[in-house]
């Protein structure tokens, strides 16, 4: 999951790293901190904006500890799903159990369908569908992907993977 | 100069765009200290037999107007093991089951001590081992650029200019057949069975299409690329190989609508061997049209590298087989 969180520190030598300190507890992996010194706000604080991803699902326990140690928070951005992928399948999707196809995935808990398109020519035609998978990082995309490639195994669907320079 | 006598074992469209080449570059050749006299030729029926050296011109009209190249009932097998040359060409066609008559020609050219430059992939990819041990062991070259991608440079690329890199993986499309299939059926939303008739029409596909549309060709250049520069001990069946023949227009076109294409591509590294329709995004280099080929190579220092060409023809063959035959001879 990536964190996005406006923070609000005071004005003083090593607040910084103070604020800091509690992310890195929480083993959240900083991408970006921007410090907005020209910024401050009518409170007097500097707004800083912290940019980080982490493992954890929930991060209830991070803001209740900054806010203990006096670090404003202002809003949290929570955004779970970073990678996404397209894949299609072509076949007797429909009849195959679409819903089982799709809820396969979405019970991983790390990636979800978010996107279904299909194409059903006539009724003894093969169908068409392109997939759009949502998955918490890439290795849980490919994951998501593995899966799906055994389930087109199992219902003789021939699915279509992206090249792998794309996925990495 | 260095005269060297060469035989041509197969001529077919591969066999008589060689000697074509050997005919219009003969003072290029020359200029480059080579004499090669080729000092026999042989079809599936007949062969033709100079020690002085065969007139080519003269094969290559007797092979078009009476469809066979001499008088001598002699096979290929018999040419190389009997007749005294230096080097084999051997350009019969593909058996993907037993290696056909390709495999022992280049068993027997290789005890013979006669180097060996071949097109021809089947032997390649069922007994790589046994035949680039004889080769090593007897002495002589064994060189197969023509076999993984037509005209379009990879072996020689890999070997000569790119040397010192590890390649950590190589993907591409290996089949131009397929590459046309595909890239038609998504311009013209068409069927796979309507464009696979049109490629028939214009000479892109063979009346039986299986080796190409069903992936086969392409896992056969795989296997020889494992083999030859990843070192492993790999033969067709163990490549993972699905086709073009399910796709459909509705597939392309819902590839189309996310930015992407579908091809036939190959994939190698150390451990998988694939081939397989994948989504290749519309800007990248290897979304190749028509019938081209074309290969990514991912290298330690060079990083990326993609080379793009013709993967079939018949003098686009012979130049792969030239620069083989270069290659032995220029040092």
């Amino acid at each position: 999951m990536r964190v996005s969180m406006d923070i609000e520190l005071k004005d003083a030598p090593g607040q910084l790293v103070y604020a800091l300190k509690p992310i890195s507890e929480f083993k959240g992996n900083l991408v970006s901190v921007v410090h907005h010194h020209e910024k401050r706000t009518p409170r007097g604080t500097i707004p800083v904006q912290v940019v980080f991803e982490t493992e954890s699902l929930s991060i209830s326990t991070l803001i209740k500890k900054l806010e203990e140690l006096g670090v404003g928070v202002i809003r949290v951005n929570e955004e779970k799903y970073l990678e996404r992928g397209t894949v299609v399948l072509i076949g007797h999707i429909v009849h195959t159990d679409l819903e089982d196809t799709i809820d396969t995935i979405d019970k991983t808990g790390y990636a979800e369908v978010v996107e279904l398109h299909l194409s059903m020519p006539s009724i003894n035609k093969s169908s068409s569908a392109s997939f759009k998978l949502d998955a918490v990082g890439k290795k849980e995309l490919r994951d998501a992907i593995s899966l799906l490639r055994s389930i087109a195994n199992k219902k003789d669907l021939v699915l279509i993977e992206p090249i792998e320079s794309e996925i990495l | 100069m260095k005269r060297i006598k060469a035989s041509i074992i197969g001529f077919g469209s591969v066999g008589q765009g060689v000697a074509r080449v050997l005919l219009c570059k003969k003072e290029e050749l020359s200029s480059m200290g080579l004499d090669i006299t080729v000092v026999a030729v042989v079809d599936s029926k007949a062969a033709v037999i100079d020690q002085e050296g065969v007139d080519l011109a003269m094969v290559l009209e007797r092979k078009g107007s009476e469809g066979i190249v001499g008088d001598e009932r002699i096979t290929g097998h018999d040419v190389i093991r009997n007749i005294e040359h230096d080097l084999v060409i051997e350009t019969t066609p593909t058996n993907i089951d037993t290696g056909g008559v390709g495999l022992k020609n280049m068993l027997t050219a290789f005890s013979k001590k006669r180097h060996v430059v071949t097109s021809n992939k089947g032997p390649l990819a069922l007994k790589y081992r046994e035949l680039a041990a004889l080769a090593e062991r007897s002495g002589c070259a064994f060189r197969f650029e023509a076999t993984v991608g037509g005209a379009m440079p990879l072996l020689s690329l890999i070997r000569d200019t790119l040397t010192g890199n590890d390649i950590i993986s190589i993907e591409g499309i290996f089949n131009g057949t397929c590459n046309y299939i595909l890239t038609r059926m998504m311009e013209e939303h068409a069927t796979y069975e309507l464009m696979l008739a049109e490629a028939q029409e214009l000479g892109i596909a063979e009346k039986d299409p299986t080796y190409d549309v069903e992936g086969i060709d392409a896992a056969c250049k795989l296997v020889i690329l494992a083999n030859a520069i990843f070192g492993m001990n790999a033969t067709y069946k163990d490549v993972h190989v699905t086709g073009i023949s399910r796709i459909t227009p509705e597939a392309l076109m819902l590839a189309e609508a996310d930015n992407y294409v579908i091809k036939l591509i190959g994939e190698v590294s150390k451990n998988r061997i694939q081939v397989a329709p994948r989504l290749v995004p519309i800007d990248h280099p290897l979304a190749v049209g028509g019938t081209l080929n074309v290969a990514s190579l991912q290298t330690d220092l060079a990083g990326p590298v993609v080379v793009v060409g013709r993967g079939a023809g018949s003098i686009e063959t012979a130049s792969a087989i030239l620069s083989d035959i270069i290659s032995i001879y220029k040092d």
